[in-house]
């Protein structure tokens, strides 16, 4: 995790990156904010999908940079 | 001892004079003796939706319950091979089965919902999603129904209109492979049920000898079995070549 409280996982693959995502969320309280940075493709088809299997909530996808995504999950119950 | 690839646990060598003994004695833990030679094998199925997210169907439900009216039935010519997966990734290979059922979902939008968050077009391996200003439009003819969108979406936006199975008949292993043709679509268990009972009266029918269902269809024509079969129990067939096309990629020997 950075500074500015962002998980950039540019470069991690899968299953790793929704592991390191998992654990952020399970670090915060019901209802707060983390946001990722995942690479377009296979992470962007898995890690939203467990982010919602888990019951957390995806509240906004935008485009960063060329070939990546930034997530902002909300942490659920 | 052997796990067979039926998940069935084989016992080489023993006597054939022992054979009933053995079969008694297993009967005594609930455990009875595979079926051989020209008989509906023990059916095979994925663990389905119990634990398994990509799972669309009750796998094991209906496994379970072919197994109980089918399991042994005699099928006059040669062996039947059934099994079940829960979705297109298809880790069952039902293509290689003389029937097979594949879990499928149609999905549906529901634009007030949707938020043009893009997650279902990511999500979607077909192609079959592109945006269209703030909404996600879906070309059915290259959707191959897993559901991925329905489960990705984070409000719940995507919808399941309905689901069923796939089934697909004719297909083996062996010296002669060959891949089943997908003949119905979004059936229900029962119906599924009805399918394996007339397909089976069908094969007896129409098969000659040691003549595997696949190689019924290779002599008499697989538009024999849709009429004869698959269109009087009214089941939704899958008649035009083009509609078994979203549910390949290619590879060897598929026409």
């Amino acid at each position: 995790m950075s500074d500015n409280g962002i998980l950039d996982l540019r470069g991690v693959l899968c299953p790793i990156n929704w592991v390191k995502t998992k654990l952020a969320l399970e670090e915060l309280p019901q209802g707060e904010i983390l946001e990722v940075i995942i690479d377009d493709g296979e992470p962007m088809r898995n890690v939203p999908r467990s982010a919602k299997e888990d019951g957390h909530r995806v509240l906004k996808v935008r485009p960063e940079g060329e070939g990546a995504y930034r997530l902002t999950i909300q942490r659920g119950a | 001892m052997h796990i067979t690839v039926r998940q069935s646990i084989e016992v080489p060598y023993v006597h054939y004079q022992h054979f009933d003994d053995i079969g008694q004695e297993l009967a005594q833990i609930g455990w009875s003796v595979a079926s051989c030679g020209p008989r509906i094998r023990v059916p095979t199925a994925c663990a389905g939706c119990s634990y398994n997210p990509n799972g669309l169907m009750d796998t094991q439900a209906l496994c379970a319950e072919i197994d109980r009216r089918y399991f042994g039935t005699e099928t006059a010519h040669h062996k039947f091979k059934i099994s079940l997966s829960g979705c297109p990734i298809d880790c069952f290979r039902t293509r290689e089965m003389d029937l097979g059922f594949q879990g499928m979902m149609e999905p549906e939008l529901d634009e007030v919902l949707c938020n043009g968050c893009t997650l279902c077009v990511k999500a979607c391996e077909e192609k079959a999603l592109t945006m269209e200003g703030e909404l996600p439009r879906r070309d059915l003819s290259k959707c191959n129904y897993c559901g991925d969108c329905v489960k990705v979406c984070p409000v719940d936006a995507m919808l399941v209109r309905r689901r069923g199975w796939l089934a697909r008949v004719g297909g083996r292993h062996g010296k002669h492979p060959l891949y089943a043709y997908e003949v119905a679509q979004f059936i229900s268990d029962e119906q599924a049920c009805a399918l394996i009972e007339k397909t089976l009266a069908w094969y007896r029918e129409k098969g000659r000898g040691r003549e595997r269902i696949g190689g019924v269809f290779a002599r008499l024509g697989l538009s024999s079995y849709l009429g004869d079969v698959v269109k009087p129990l009214g089941l939704e067939a899958i008649e035009d070549p083009a509609d078994r096309r979203r549910y390949w990629t290619g590879g060897n020997s598929y026409e």
